[in-house]
C-alpha cells in the first residue's frame, strides 16, 4: 500500500516530487496545495533533527533512549514497572560487574546500558541491613558464650539504625552526586551526566560486595575484619572511581580530583561507620584474657600431679 | 421495491406464505433457571445464629492452613483470600516474641508494634516487588498467601517457648535451631509454590529471593528470643 511506503525510511526530495508520490494516497481534497506541501516538508525537518541527534555523542544518544522509555505518566502503575523491567541473568550479570571492577570498563555502559533498575539497589541495601544487624548480633553472642553472666541480648533498635544510615546513603548521595554533575554539564560542555536512576543503580550494586564481608566480621579477629572491609572497600570503590571518572575528568582539574575523593571519603565512612558502631572492639580483648586464665590454670593443674 | 398496493396490506400478511422445510429443528425448550444462584439469595446472612458465622469464618481459615501445612497445587488459598489468618497469625507471634527482657535498662528483644510492623510491611513490600516485576496475582491475594504461611514459623514458636522452658543450654538450643530451620524452609516453600506460578518464567528467582529474606529474618527473630528470666 502506499502508506506503508510513507512509513519506510527514505530520502526526502524537494516537496513537488513527494506531493507528485503522496498525491493518490492521501488527497481528498486538492485545492490547497499550500498546506499539503508543509506537510513532506516538516517531516523533512523532522529526519534532520533525529540525525543531528543521534550522530552526536554517545550519552545524547542515550538521553534520547532514556526519555523514550518512559512513555507512562507517573502517577501509573506502568510508571514504575519500567523500573523493574530486568530478568534473573541481567541482575546476576550485574552483581558480577560489580564484584570484579576492570578498568576501562564502565559499569553504567556495559552493564545497566539504558535500563536502569530500582530492583538491585532495593533489595542489596535489605540484605545488607539485615547482614549487618544478624552478624552484629551472632558476633556479640559468640563474645558472651565466654561470660556466661553476660545474658544476650538481641538489639533491635540496631536495625533500624542500619537500615536508616544504609538506605539514605544509597539513595541522598546518589541525589547529591546526580545533581552535582548537571551543574557541572551546564558549566563545562563535555561532563557526562548521567540519569538519577543510573546513579542509584552503580550505587546500589556496589554496595553488594559489602554483604560477604558482614558475614566475615562475625569472625571475632580483628586482623580479619579488617582485612575484609579494605578488600571490599577497594572492590566497590574501584567500581564508583571507574565509572565517575570518565564523567569528570573533562573538567578542572581540582574539581574532578575533588568529586572523585569526596566520593572515596564517603563511601569509607560509611564501611568503617558500620564496622565500628555495630561490632563492639573492646569486648574482643576480655574473652581473650579470660580464655588466657583458663588455660594457664589448666596447664598448671596438669603439671602439679606430674 | 415494494409496489404501492403493497402498504394497504394488512401487517404480517405475508407470514402465511411462508413455510419451513421439515428438516429444520425448530422446536426446543425456553426455561430461565429459578432458584438461588448463590446462596445469599436463599436466605440473608443477617438473620442466622453468630456461632454460624463465625464458625464458617473458622472454617474457612482452618481450611487454608490444612492447605499450608500440605502445599498442594490447589487454588482455595488465591481464589477465596482472606485476611483473619494471616492477622491471627500475626498477632500470636508477636504476643509471644514480645519481651524478651522488660526488665533490663537497654534494648531487648522485639517489641509486639516492631514485629507487627516487620510481617505487614515486610508483606506488602514483596506483593508490591511481585506485582512491579509483572506478577499476575493480586494484591491482598499475595498478602493472603504470605501471611497463611507464616503458620509454620508460628508452630516453631511454640515449640521453641515450650523447650526454653525446660532449660536453655546448647542441647535446646540445638534443638530450636533444628526446629526453625525447618519450619523456614516448609514456609518459604508453601509461599512459593503458590506464588511462583503467577511470574514469567526467567523472573522467579527475582520474586523468591525476598519471600527468603523475609521468613529468614522471622526465623531468626524466633531463634534469638530469650526469655526474661
Amino acid at each position: 500500500m502506499a502508506a506503508a511506503d510513507d512509513l519506510r525510511f527514505q530520502e526526502f526530495d524537494d516537496a513537488e516530487s513527494l506531493l507528485a508520490v503522496n498525491r493518490e494516497a492521501t488527497t481528498i481534497s486538492i485545492e490547497d496545495p499550500g498546506s499539503k506541501s508543509h506537510k513532506p516538508r516538516r517531516v523533512a525537518r523532522e529526519k534532520d533533527d533525529d540525525h543531528s541527534l543521534i550522530g552526536d555523542t554517545d550519552s545524547d544518544k542515550t538521553e534520547l533512549l532514556a526519555g523514550q522509555k518512559k512513555s507512562a505518566p507517573f502517577w501509573t502503575f506502568e510508571y514504575y514497572q519500567t523500573f523493574f523491567d530486568v530478568e534473573t541473568y541481567q541482575v546476576l550479570d550485574r552483581i558480577k560487574g560489580s564484584i570484579l571492577p576492570w578498568p576501562g570498563k564502565n559499569f553504567v555502559r556495559l552493564y545497566v546500558r539504558n535500563n536502569p533498575d530500582l530492583y538491585g539497589p532495593f533489595w542489596i541495601c535489605a540484605t545488607l541491613v539485615f547482614a549487618i544487624a544478624i552478624s552484629g548480633n551472632i558476633s556479640s553472642f559468640l563474645l558472651c558464650l565466654g561470660r556466661p553472666s553476660h545474658r544476650y541480648v538481641p538489639e533491635f533498635s540496631k536495625v533500624t539504625l542500619a537500615a536508616t544510615a544504609i538506605y539514605s546513603y544509597a539513595w541522598l548521595v546518589p541525589l547529591i552526586l546526580w545533581g552535582f554533575l548537571l551543574w557541572r554539564n551546564s558549566r563545562v560542555m563535555n561532563v557526562v551526566s548521567y540519569s538519577f536512576l543510573e546513579i542509584v543503580c552503580v550505587y546500589g550494586y556496589s554496595l553488594f560486595v559489602f554483604i560477604p564481608a558482614a558475614v566475615l566480621w562475625i569472625i571475632p579477629s580483628e586482623s580479619v575484619r579488617w582485612l575484609s572491609i579494605l578488600v571490599a572497600m577497594c572492590l566497590s570503590g574501584s567500581v564508583l572511581v571507574l565509572t565517575f571518572w570518565p564523567a569528570v575528568r573533562d573538567d578542572h582539574r581540582r574539581i574532578a580530583l575533588a568529586t572523585v575523593t569526596v566520593i572515596i571519603t564517603l563511601h569509607v565512612l560509611l564501611a568503617v561507620g558500620c564496622k565500628e558502631y555495630f561490632f563492639d572492639v573492646q569486648d574482643i580483648t576480655d574473652p581473650a584474657s579470660s580464655v588466657g586464665n583458663l588455660a594457664g590454670n589448666k596447664t598448671a593443674l596438669a603439671a602439679k600431679p606430674q | 421495491m415494494a409496489e404501492v398496493d403493497d402498504s394497504n396490506k394488512p401487517l404480517f400478511a405475508g407470514l402465511s406464505d411462508v413455510s419451513i422445510s421439515e428438516d429444520i429443528p425448530v422446536e426446543g425448550e425456553i426455561t430461565v433457571p429459578v432458584g438461588p444462584s448463590s446462596q445469599d439469595d436463599a436466605y440473608s446472612t443477617l438473620d442466622e445464629p453468630v456461632k454460624e458465622t463465625i464458625l464458617r469464618d473458622l472454617k474457612a481459615v482452618g481450611k487454608k492452613f490444612v492447605h499450608v501445612m500440605y502445599p498442594r497445587k490447589s487454588s482455595a488459598l488465591l481464589r477465596d483470600w482472606d485476611l483473619w489468618g494471616p492477622l491471627l497469625l500475626c498477632v500470636t507471634l508477636a504476643l509471644m516474641l514480645q519481651g524478651g527482657s522488660a526488665d533490663s535498662k537497654e534494648d531487648g528483644g522485639p517489641q509486639f508494634a516492631e514485629v507487627f510492623v516487620i510481617i505487614w510491611f515486610g508483606s506488602v513490600v514483596i506483593t508490591l516487588n511481585s506485582k512491579l516485576l509483572g506478577g499476575t496475582i493480586s494484591f491482598f491475594q499475595s498478602l493472603c498467601v504470605l501471611g497463611y504461611c507464616i503458620l509454620p514459623l508460628t508452630v516453631a514458636m511454640i515449640v521453641c517457648r515450650l523447650v526454653l522452658l525446660g532449660g536453655s543450654g546448647t542441647v535446646s538450643f540445638i534443638v530450636r535451631l533444628v526446629m526453625v530451620v525447618a519450619s523456614f524452609s516448609w514456609s518459604t516453600f508453601a509461599s512459593t509454590a503458590f506464588l511462583a506460578d503467577s511470574q514469567p518464567a526467567n523472573r522467579k528467582a527475582l520474586v523468591v529471593y525476598p519471600i527468603f529474606l523475609f521468613y529468614f529474618v522471622i526465623g531468626w527473630m524466633i531463634l534469638t528470643f530469650s526469655p526474661s528470666s
